[in-house]
Order: structure tokens, then sequence, then C-alpha cells
């Protein structure tokens, strides 16, 4: 079996990409992808910690990630669409008028 | 019962102020006489039930507990004494007098007005009566404010004329003064003897002997006498009395001649057991008394305007109370408190029937000749005159006497003589005032009198009828009643009180059991009044006192008759031989100057360059700002931040936990 730094070395690797993809891309469809990468990451390093440590607080609260994540995703892609209605553009520099 | 002598002018004064803009003049007149002459009525019933059980000094009432924080407690309970007999039946006699005369004096004023004239007048009595039959301190004080509340809203009554609602202001803010000493002194008292009841203190006080040196009871006494003397207009706070002239005549009569200034004397007597402890008081309130009566009849003598030559005069009689009060002689006191009641309110209510018929005009230099057309107010004006000057047989002279018997007989020389200076004072002004007034030639004609005097306003015409063609109007009936109902009570009112010569006086074996501290359990007899072993000084020195004093005013009625009536100009000569003592007088010793220089101007500048300018504008004011322009200054700055863009708060947030994280890691 793969030995623990392996599992977390991923984590980190999913998780840099997620973050530079919400950073970098200039689509809110994408944007939201890869909040779900970095979602990922954190639930692979929860399991694997679980495995390693024998107990399954990591395995359970994966699922609750998991749970939260569906739900963001489905309320995120409705406001995306009803943005997209507004301004048909999916792009977030477009969207910032709220500010004083 | 005794609840019910408050109450009902109490009512009064609520149906009034809430019906009586839309109902008639009779009916707002009728409702407010009504509540006065049944609180006369049960007032005379309860002194009945008083005299009628021989063996009870006091009735009393507790209505409710009031106030109960720990160890203290006061009841708002009221109580009946020989004391607060004298008082309530001059409150509601003479105030049902007031009242009825009012009812025509006034009745130039438009419905809501006269209704609230009404409502005022009855709301006075209401609290007068309370202040009179409360039985502990905070009773009384609950209508010693009432009054003074009652007091400024009556002499503003035609608040549209600037100088009446200044006056009204004035007299309140110089009462607020005394109050405040008033207060100081019953809390003192409290402290000292762990209660706010008069009998308690009276109890816990006569145990105790007379204070030889300023003491806490000395402090008690002189802080209750600084209320006083705001509340009955002695020096140093009486000037607010001659400027209470303002309000309308029936008014001065009432609360500023007859009672509400009565009632710093009779606090006084209330708690006489108290002041008899405190000798040094005593000699201040007698000093001060003298002096107050000294000085207010030297004003008196050069005023013109008929009302204030009165208030003057009121002033100086108060004096005389306090002098009585100051040697011990209470039941003196009190009595003059009741006489005077009678032939002052005459006086002012004769006063109000010749302003009444001369449409408004109040100086006396354009009055004369009255007589013939006003002899019922001639004739009224002629006893009340009497009887304040002290000639024998009418009401004044049997008090003024006993005053300045006691006086004497207390060992108390001066205070005795400058007491019968003031007394021939008193007859040369008043009967200044009558030959003025009455005798002697119109200066002016009517006509030019209604044009020229001074309306209060627009909406407040004058009191007054209309007179035509120069006839003059003598008092319509319901003034002419009050008037001379009050000339009986001012030639009859002095019998109860014969000097000891002539049999003693009743009223002052009524009034003992007030003074003393027993009330029930016959004992503690209050600390040696300094009048009553007096009282065994012998009958001649008695009678000739009565002589010296018959003659002052004999006397003074015989200076004024030479230079006011005989010889008018050699009153002008006299003037212009004394003109700076004249401009004094006439200017009232420059009180009101002296005040405004020493006291008004430096709070108005204190206030103003101080309190204003500095404090509140740039230390409260600047504070205020200066928050607000802070945080406004360093939101211009944050602001920035907030940029809208989803993205860089996503940074941020990112950076911000790479920082938290980096800094627990590498620590």
């Amino acid at each position: 079996m793969a030995p623990l730094a392996d599992y977390l070395i991923l984590s980190g690797v999913l998780f840099s990409i997620g973050a530079a993809g919400v950073f970098v891309r200039r689509n809110l469809i994408t944007i939201l992808l890869s909040i779900e990468i970095m979602l990922n990451a954190v639930n692979l390093t929860f399991v694997a910690f679980g495995r390693a440590l024998g107990a399954v607080d990591g395995q359970i609260i994966v699922f609750f990630v998991m749970t939260v994540a569906a739900a963001e995703a489905a309320v995120g892609l409705a406001i995306v669409i009803s943005l997209f209605r507004h301004r048909e553009s999916l792009n977030p520099d477009t969207f910032t008028n709220l500010k004083w | 019962m005794l609840l019910l002598i408050p109450l009902l002018p109490f009512v009064g004064f609520l149906l009034n102020a809430s019906f009586g803009r839309r109902v008639s003049k009779t009916a707002a007149g009728s409702i407010a006489c009504g509540a006065m002459l049944a609180s006369f009525g049960v007032a005379l019933a309860s002194v009945w039930k008083l005299l009628a059980s021989p063996g009870s000094t006091a009735l009393a009432q507790t209505v409710f507990s009031w106030i109960s924080v720990g160890d203290f407690s006061a009841d708002f309970a009221l109580r009946l004494d020989p004391l607060s007999t004298v008082m309530i039946l001059v409150v509601t006699g003479i105030g049902s007098l007031i009242h009825i005369y009012s009812t025509a004096y006034m009745h130039e004023e438009s419905d809501p007005e006269y209704a609230r004239y009404f409502s005022y007048l009855n709301l006075f009595a209401a609290f007068m009566l309370v202040l009179v039959l409360g039985s502990n301190f905070l009773v009384m004080f609950v209508g010693w404010e009432g009054v003074g509340l009652c007091s400024y809203l009556l002499i503003g009554f035609w608040y549209q004329k600037k100088s009446a609602s200044d006056a009204g202001k004035k007299a309140f803010i110089v009462n607020r003064i005394g109050d405040f000493g008033f207060v100081l002194g019953v809390l003192l008292a409290f402290v000292r003897f762990g209660s706010v009841d008069f009998q308690a203190i009276a109890h816990a006080a006569a145990g105790l002997g007379p204070e030889t040196t300023f003491g806490t009871i000395s402090l008690i006494t002189l802080l209750l006498f600084v209320g006083a003397t705001g509340k009955s207009a002695q020096i140093p706070l009486y000037i607010w009395l001659p400027d209470a002239m303002e309000g309308p005549t029936p008014v001065s009569a009432l609360i500023h001649a007859a009672t509400m200034v009565t009632a710093g004397v009779y606090m006084i007597g209330r708690n006489a057991v108290l002041f008899s402890h405190a000798p040094e008081t005593l000699t201040i309130v007698a000093v001060v008394g003298t002096v107050t009566a000294l000085m207010a009849g030297t004003i008196g003598l050069v005023q013109n305007d008929i009302k204030r030559v009165l208030a003057y005069s009121t002033v100086s009689q108060l004096g005389y109370m306090f002098l009585a009060m100051g040697v011990g002689a209470y039941a003196a006191g009190i009595f003059h408190l009741y006489t005077h009641a009678f032939f002052k309110a005459l006086l002012f209510l004769g006063s109000g029937a010749v302003i009444h018929a001369l449409s408004g005009e109040q100086d006396l230099r354009k009055m004369g000749g009255l007589k013939k057309d006003l002899p019922i107010t001639y004739w009224t004006f002629l006893i009340a005159s009497l009887a304040i000057a002290g000639v024998p047989g009418l009401a004044g002279f049997f008090s003024k006497d006993e005053i300045l018997y006691r006086t004497f007989a207390g060992g108390h020389v001066v205070l005795w003589s400058v007491g019968l200076f003031t007394s021939l004072l008193t007859a040369i002004y008043m009967f200044r005032l009558v030959y003025l007034a009455f005798h002697g030639e119109r200066a002016a004609t009517p006509e030019h009198q209604s044009t020229e005097h001074p309306a209060p306003g627009i909406q407040h015409p004058a009191p007054g009828t209309r007179h035509h063609g120069g006839h003059l109007h003598d008092a319509p009936p319901a003034m002419a009643f009050a008037l001379v109902v009050l000339a009986v009570g001012s030639i009859l009112a002095g019998y109860i009180g014969l000097p000891a010569v002539a049999g003693g006086s009743r009223l002052e074996r009524f009034l003992e059991p007030s003074f003393t501290a027993s009330v029930g359990d016959a004992g503690v007899q209050a600390a040696p009044v300094a009048g009553t072993e007096g009282a065994s000084a012998g009958e001649g020195l008695e009678v000739g006192l009565m002589l010296v004093s018959t003659t002052a005013a004999l006397g003074g009625i015989a200076i004024a008759a030479f230079f006011f009536l005989k010889r008018k100009s050699a009153a002008d000569a006299v003037a212009a031989r004394f003109a700076g003592l004249h401009r004094l007088l006439a200017n009232k010793y420059y009180v009101d100057e002296i005040y405004d220089a020493t006291v008004v101007q430096p709070i108005r500048i204190i206030s103003e360059d101080g309190l204003w300018k500095t404090v509140d504008v740039r230390v409260i004011d600047g504070a205020v700002n200066g928050v607000a322009d802070t945080v406004q200054g360093s939101s211009e700055l944050l602001r920035r931040l907030q940029t809208g863009s989803v993205r860089a708060y996503a940074a941020s947030l990112f950076f911000g936990v790479v920082l938290i994280l980096g800094y627990y890691l590498w620590r």
C-alpha cells in the first residue's frame, strides 16, 4: 500500500490545481469546477488520514463534504444561470457592481 | 372626609380643563365656584366635627401608603389640627369669594380662556389645601410645588404679553431657589430624625434641649426658612412678588396676598417645635422679617401702580408675620396671617374693581375722584385700608398689635421700634393710595386713559367694561358681593383674637396644641417660647403699647392726608428735596438691578460663553463630531478595498489563509 505521504502530495497537487483554476480562469463554470477539485483534494486528505490513523471520523466527514458540495454546486449553477441571463457573459470581471 | 376638601376643587379643575372650552362661561364659572363652595362646606363640617369632639385636637386621614423604601416610609396622609383649621377656612372661604368675584372680573375673556382661568384657579385651591392639610413634609411639598406651578400659570395667564410671561418665569425661578433650600431642609430633617412626619419630628425634637450654638436643627430650620423666603417673598427672594402683579387681579388677591404667600409662615408655624429649638434661626427669621417689612414699606411709599403698592404692602405684612414667628409668637403670626387674608384680599379686589371700572388703568396718578362713581368700592376699600393701617376696632389692629406687643415683651426693642415705624409707613402708603385714587380730581379724561392703557394683547383685552362718556360703573353684583363680605370680615375677623387685656385671645388658646409637641398625650411642652413668658408682663404695658401703635396708625393717616389730600404740592416738594432718596425708593433700592448684575448676568455669561460656546460646542459637540469625522475619514480609505470583484476577494481570502497557516507552521 502506498504511504500516507503519497496521498497528501496528490491531494496538495489537486488543491493547487483547483486554487490556480479559481484565480486564473475567466469562466464562472470553470471556477465552480475548480472549487469542486479543491473540495475533492480535501476529501482525499480526510480519507487518507482516516485510513492511516485507523479512525472512521475521516470517512464520515467526507460524506458531509460531498453532500454540501452537491448542494453548493446546485445553488452555484443556478446563480450562474441567472447571472448569464442578465449579462450574456460568464466572466466574473463583468460582475463588479456590488461595491460602494 | 378630609380628602374631599382638596379633591373637590381638583375635580372642578379636571372638569374645566377637559370640557371647559366647550361650555358657556356661566357653566365654567358655576363648576369652579360650586367646587370651591362645596369644599368650603366640607371644610366647615370638618372643623365642626373637630370642635365638637372636645378630647381630640386633630382629625387625621391616611389616604394611601405612598412611599415605602427600606426604613423610609411616607403616607399620603392628611391631618386637620387647629393650625390647618385656620388655613383651610381661609383658603376655601376667601377662595370661594374670589372665585365668585372672578366670574364678573374675567367676563371679558373668551370662553376657552375663561375656562382655563377657572381651571387654574381650582387647581391652585386644590394644591393649597393639600399643602395645609398634609401631615408630613412630602405631602406638604406636593402642595408647595403645586401652588408654585399654579402661581406661574396664573401670573403668565395673559401669556401673549411679554411682561406677563417674564413675570411668571421670574416667580417660578425665584421660587425654585427657595425650594432647593426647602428640599435640603427636609432631607436633613429626615437624616436627623429618621422621619418626615411633622408629628414624629416634633416629638423627637421636643426631647432635646434648645441648641445654644449653631447645630443640625438650626441648619434644618434655616434651610426650611430659605424655602419660606422664596414662597413668602422675604429678603432676599421677595423680588418676584411685585412682578407677579402682571396676573389678573383676583389672582393677586388669592395667591399673592391671601393664601400662597403665607405658606412660608404656615410652614414655620407647622414646625414651631423645631424652630423653637433653634434660637439662632429664630433670630434670623425675626430680623429678616423686620427688615423686609421696613424695606417693602418704604418702597410702597413711592410706587405709582396701584397693584404694586399693594404688592409691596403684602411683602411688608408678610415681614410682620415672620417677625412674629421669629420672636416665638406663633399664634400672633398666624392670627395676622388670618386677618391679613381678609383685608389684603379686599384691597386687591377693590383695586381690581377700580381697574375694571377704568378699563385697565393701573396708574395712581391718572386716578382720583373715584369716590363718587364707585361708592361700594370706595367704602369697602376704605375699611380695608383702616384695617391694615391698624386703626382700633378693625381686624388688622388686633393682630398687628399682638405681634408688636409680643416683640416688645420678648425684649426685642429694636425690632419692635422698626415694626412700629413700619406700621406708620403702612398707614401712610395705604392712605396715599386711598387719597390718590378716590379723592381729589381725576387727572385725565377716561377716554384718554382707555386709549392709553397698555392692552395685554389683541386676543386678551384688559379686563374691564367699556364705560360710556366718562360715567364709571361700580362693581357688578358678583364683585360687590365679594367686596362686602370681605369688608365685614375685615371688621369682625379680629374679634376672635382679643388682646389679653380684653379677655385674651381665643384663637391663641385654640391654636396652642399645634405649636406644642404633645397632641393627645398631655405632656411635652415645646421649648419655652420667647413671647409666652412675656404674656404676664402686665396689662399696663399692653395698653400702653396699644396706644403707641394707634398713634402711629392715626399719625400715618394724618400725614398721608396732609401730603396727598390737602397739599399735593408739599409731597412733590418733599420728593424734590430728597431727590436721591426718592429715586432710590422709586427704583426699589435697585435690588433687581443688583441681582441682575451679581447673579443673572454672571450666570448668563458663564452659560453663554462658558457652557454653551465652550463646553457644549467645543467639548461635547466636538467629541461627537470628532468621532464621526474619524470614522468617516478611515472609511474613505477602507472602502477602496471593496472592489466588487469576486476573484479579488477569493485571492485575499486565499492569501489570508496561507499567511495564517504559515505563521503557525514556521513560528
